[in-house]
């Protein structure tokens, strides 16, 4: 995808802290960024590396050569399935999200090409209700898995979510069940799955697919666990440590199998598709 | 719950005026019969009116019975297996080998304790990832001997802890769904009490879903959902509604398979008729899942947890 196309969808979201014009300020260093030099860079800073989040289809674009298909499965929708209310209407939610984001629910299943080699790539969008595992999430996951079991390729997610979405109630919790299945017919059937998981990567999301990786890659300092950070420390009644459930730390506690930057996760994955699959 | 006061103490009097009957003072029979009249009606009332709130409390009932509770009254020759062979055993899972009805099967369960002594040693029963890998320890067991897994779900959820992060919690929660999901021997899962979120659906796929009729099962406590959704906690009982986190609710939405009665006034209530009542659910829902073909029995199960889930597609 050329510059300008990048940069013209950048400029149609509304959110991720972008200000009027091309300047955006870095949330670490602090330092005003051109947006094209952002984007020329994979959404890292350059002067101090941190990483700005990525939405779902700048995440395929950053992994994929050729795109068959963004979303293999677009047409599934959400519905209100039990009429939810909080502080507000899950349907108002919804809509919410999806003007915002431009998805119909936060992921996207790609189909396309890594070099030579293809693949399906089910890829989260955090601005989308957090990223949260509902209906649609689960649904999606589970038709990818299958289409990758069909086509006997290699299937990578990039999660990026706080966990199970609340307003769809008992069903988002199964659908822990469900991609946790769809897994496993993929290791059945000799699939490859590749699981990246990126900031944040919690709860209901962590504790499913996310953890069933035949590998898996964290990008640097990415939040990743089965509980908050809050809910821990207002268990344990301590404060909790520098570092805690981030990427490194995660490595070193042999949870993950390596932490990789964007800017080589593109050819970490492809060398391991070639390993396995070659 | 002036109402619950009340057939408590009907419940008591009942008790003990029956003791007393026993005993030789026959004439008080017409008493008991009264009393036993009055505490059917309020029980009965009560029951029907009880808001999703009040089922929370009645999950959570200090007296309810438990999963060693089912197992020392429904079992024969239990057998405790303990520890995941890597780190540690946690007591907020109890599992083994037992004979159920004169049949084999394998039992696994969390187990929140009676006292405060018991609680503690079982940490309320919030597992760490070592008690699920000791479930998953026992589930290949099951397949290997043949044996069905009956599980008994009852926690607040798995726990947030620094130690439960570090060794894998997350990984050990999805393990046990994913072996669930598989495992070629038939599983019949009950929720007894709580069924606290993914620590409690990691002993929950299963071909048959019971659960108990004043149980609840939710993606979220009521009070976690109401300090992060309604932004109070004071709007725990709204978010309990909301949720739709009871038996009714779950059977209605195609999640559970069964509803098992509890006597009037909850299973903590006559605890013994709960026992009976609990058997021969879990016999008619055991027999549903004998006698088929493995691959079918797995398929079968992997339907049934891809059709969960509702959205358009157009
Ligand atoms: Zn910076």
């Amino acid at each position: 995808m050329g510059l300008k196309d990048f940069i013209d969808k950048f400029k149609g979201r509304k959110k991720l802290k972008i200000e009027e014009g091309s300047w955006i300020k870095c949330e670490k260093c602090k330092s005003l960024l051109f947006i094209d030099d952002l984007l020329k860079n994979l959404k890292i800073c350059p002067h101090c590396g941190y990483t700005f989040r990525m939405s779902a289809k700048e995440r395929v674009d950053s992994l994929l050569d050729t795109v068959y298909n963004y979303d293999l499965f677009s047409k599934i929708k959400p519905v209100d399935i039990i009429g939810f209310k909080d502080t507000k209407r899950y349907k108002d939610r919804l809509k919410e999200a999806q003007e915002k984001t431009g998805l119909n629910d936060a992921i996207i299943v790609a189909h396309g090409k890594m070099f030579d080699k293809e693949v399906v790539i089910a890829s989260m969008d955090f601005n989308f209700m957090g990223g949260s595992m509902g209906s649609v999430v689960g649904a999606k996951f589970v038709r990818g898995a299958e289409f990758a079991i069909e086509k006997r390729i290699p299937f990578i997610s990039v999660a990026a979510s706080g966990g199970a979405r609340m307003q769809e109630s008992i069903i988002s919790l199964m659908q822990m069940a469900k991609t946790s299945i769809a897994v496993d017919r993929m290791n059945k059937a000799g699939i490859l799955y590749i699981s990246v998981l990126t900031d944040p990567t919690m709860g209901g999301v962590s504790a499913s697919f996310a953890f069933l990786g035949d590998i898996i890659i964290a990008e640097p300092e990415s939040l990743i666990g089965f509980a908050g950070p809050r809910v821990i420390e207002q268990t344990i009644r301590q404060q909790l440590p520098e570092g805690f459930q981030r990427s490194e730390f995660l490595l070193e506690k042999g949870q993950i199998d390596m932490v990789v930057d964007r800017k080589n996760l593109k050819k970490t994955i492809y060398t391991l598709i070639k390993h396995t699959h070659g | 719950m002036d109402l619950d006061k009340e057939i408590q103490a009907l419940n008591d009097q009942i008790a003990i005026l029956r003791e007393r009957v026993k005993k030789g003072e026959h004439q008080l029979i017409n008493e008991v019969v009264k009393l036993r009249k009055r505490f059917k009606k309020l029980a009965k009332e009560k029951m029907e009116s009880l808001s999703a709130w009040d089922r929370v409390q009645l999950a959570r009932h200090p007296k309810r019975p438990h999963t060693i509770d089912y197992i020392n009254n429904l079992f024969t020759d239990f057998i405790e297996l303990h520890g995941d062979r890597r780190f540690a055993d946690d007591k907020a899972i109890i599992a083994g080998f037992a004979n159920f009805e004169g049949k084999p099967v394998c039992i696994i369960g969390h187990e929140k304790g009676r006292d405060t002594k018991e609680k503690i040693e079982r940490n309320f029963g919030m597992p760490h990832p070592e008690g699920y890998r000791k479930a998953i320890r026992v589930m290949k067991l099951a397949e290997k001997f043949k044996r069905p897994v009956i599980t008994f779900i009852d926690t607040p959820g798995a726990y947030p802890g620094i130690g439960a992060e570090e060794r894998g919690q997350s990984q050990a929660i999805a393990e046990s769904i994913m072996t669930m999901g598989s495992l070629r021997t038939p599983i019949v899962a009950t929720v007894i009490g709580e069924g606290g979120s993914g620590g409690a659906l990691a002993l929950g796929v299963a071909d048959r879903i019971l659960m108990l009729e004043n149980a609840i099962y939710s993606v979220i406590s009521p009070e976690g959902c109401a300090a992060i959704l309604f932004k109070s906690a004071e709007s725990a009982p709204q978010a309990a509604e909301n949720l739709k986190i009871t038996a009714k609710n779950l059977f209605e939405l195609g999640i559970i398979d069964y509803i098992v009665k509890e006597p009037l006034g909850g299973a903590h209530l006559q605890p013994e008729k709960m026992y009976r009542i609990l058997r021969r659910a879990l016999r008619d829902n055991l027999k549903l899942t004998e006698n088929k073909n493995l691959d079918k029995l797995v398929e079968d199960r992997h339907r049934k947890f891809y059709s969960m889930g509702r959205f358009i597609e157009k």
